[in-house]
């Protein structure tokens, strides 16, 4: 029980396979797998289709965060390593990954992957990551045309959600459901800067902010920074959000609101969007006969 | 496609933008910048195209300071980076 309430910014970390699919039966199996700077993700397809994956938290090392995510996918299947033909490294710690024949940069991962996840209609992807942010715009097949990141800060991050969630002992997952159910929408609290906001925070807390109406507080101070990314990029549609933050209606709601658009829906977890678009370069490569 | 590297903070926005449609590869901007803000790395988003020119990233979060000698206040100066571009690909946000 103690550990449990110390930890309120745990995600759930898992690992998934297809049980109707038998690996034998596709030509290409390509991975990709995403070490980021808070979680990692190991992506297994056969033929662009999902056939396994694991979604955990990034360790202390890059090589043993990549290694321990492509066991965990490949646990439940009856598959090795060398039964897939092109891994793709990509994220922070692309470089890093051992076995990976190939590292890509996660800008074009996340292109490829959510026009996987939500179709080739996808215009803008927004990628909210652990420790960055990146507006990325593409074309129909879900190649980049232009990007912007934002390599200072880990304000409009899934880090500092899991920083306020431990600070207000609310559940992660239950954040942006909570941001809701306040009286009125608060004034965003006024610093982006996570050390910052998170001293606001407390203040706000002490002059008897009740938690949701501080959630709400911060939840729109990092949509409206995320915003203001999109609005130089320029936005179009559709458009979807990546990353872990896609996760948390609070912030989506808020983003949408200030865009006056809505972003697109989908049933895969949105933090595997790197890894499949690496699995997805893999075939590609493997075709081209680059591999 | 239109690379953005940089960053957003209160004081402004420092974003540094690569057209790279418009490079050729020419590498001429790397060897103009006096602080090696510029290096040419493998292109991820077009596998068939050639290298191409890139902020650093040990430069991402710092451009404000470290551009700041190319960008005089008391005058009116291009930044070598932008001058050596005979295709117009590079343009700074400040």
């Amino acid at each position: 029980m103690g550990m449990k309430e110390s930890e309120y910014w745990r995600w759930k970390e898992y690992n998934w396979k297809d049980e109707d699919a038998d690996w034998k039966d596709f030509d290409i199996v390509t991975a990709g797998v995403d070490i980021g700077s808070v979680s990692s993700q190991a992506v297994i397809m056969g033929d662009n289709e999902l056939f396994a994956y694991s979604n955990m938290r990034t360790g202390s090392d890059s090589p043993g965060s990549a290694r321990k995510a492509m066991d965990w996918a490949l646990k439940d299947t009856d598959m090795t390593l060398d039964d897939i033909r092109y891994v793709i490294g990509t994220g922070y710690g692309r470089v890093n990954v051992p076995f990976a024949n190939k590292a890509i940069t996660e800008i074009a991962c996340h292109a490829r992957g959510a026009n996987w996840m939500y179709g080739p209609s996808i215009r803008t992807v927004l990628d909210m990551g652990g420790q960055d942010c990146k507006a990325i715009r593409c074309d129909e097949r879900g190649k980049v045309t232009a990007f912007l990141m934002n390599d200072k800060c880990a304000a409009g991050t899934g880090r500092g959600m899991e920083v306020f969630a431990d600070l207000l002992s609310v559940h992660i997952e239950d954040v942006g459901r909570l941001s809701f159910e306040i009286d009125e929408e608060p004034t965003p609290v006024s610093s982006t800067c996570v050390v910052f906001a998170k001293a606001e925070a407390s203040q706000l807390l002490r002059q008897g902010w009740p938690k949701n109406k501080v959630i709400a507080a911060y939840s729109s101070a990092m949509a409206h920074r995320v915003f203001t990314l999109l609005e130089r990029l320029g936005v179009e549609k559709e458009f979807a959000i990546t990353g872990g933050i896609a996760k948390n209606e609070g912030v989506v709601k808020r983003i949408e609101r200030e865009l006056k658009i809505e972003a697109l829906q989908t049933d895969y977890d949105t933090q595997i969007a790197g890894a499949v678009g690496g699995a997805v370069f893999g075939k590609t490569l493997v075709e081209k006969g680059k591999a | 496609m239109k690379a953005n590297y940089g960053y957003k903070d209160g004081s402004g926005e420092y974003f540094i933008t690569i057209d790279t449609d418009k490079c050729n590869s020419c590498e001429e901007c790397v060897k103009a910048c006096p602080a090696g803000v510029l290096e040419m790395v493998p292109n991820d988003f077009d596998i068939e195209a050639e290298d191409m020119p890139a902020v650093t990233e040990k430069e991402r979060w710092k451009i404000k300071y470290t551009c700041a000698p190319c960008k005089p206040v008391d005058r009116e100066a291009t930044p070598p980076c932008i001058e050596a571009c005979k295709e117009d690909a590079i343009e700074h946000s400040w």
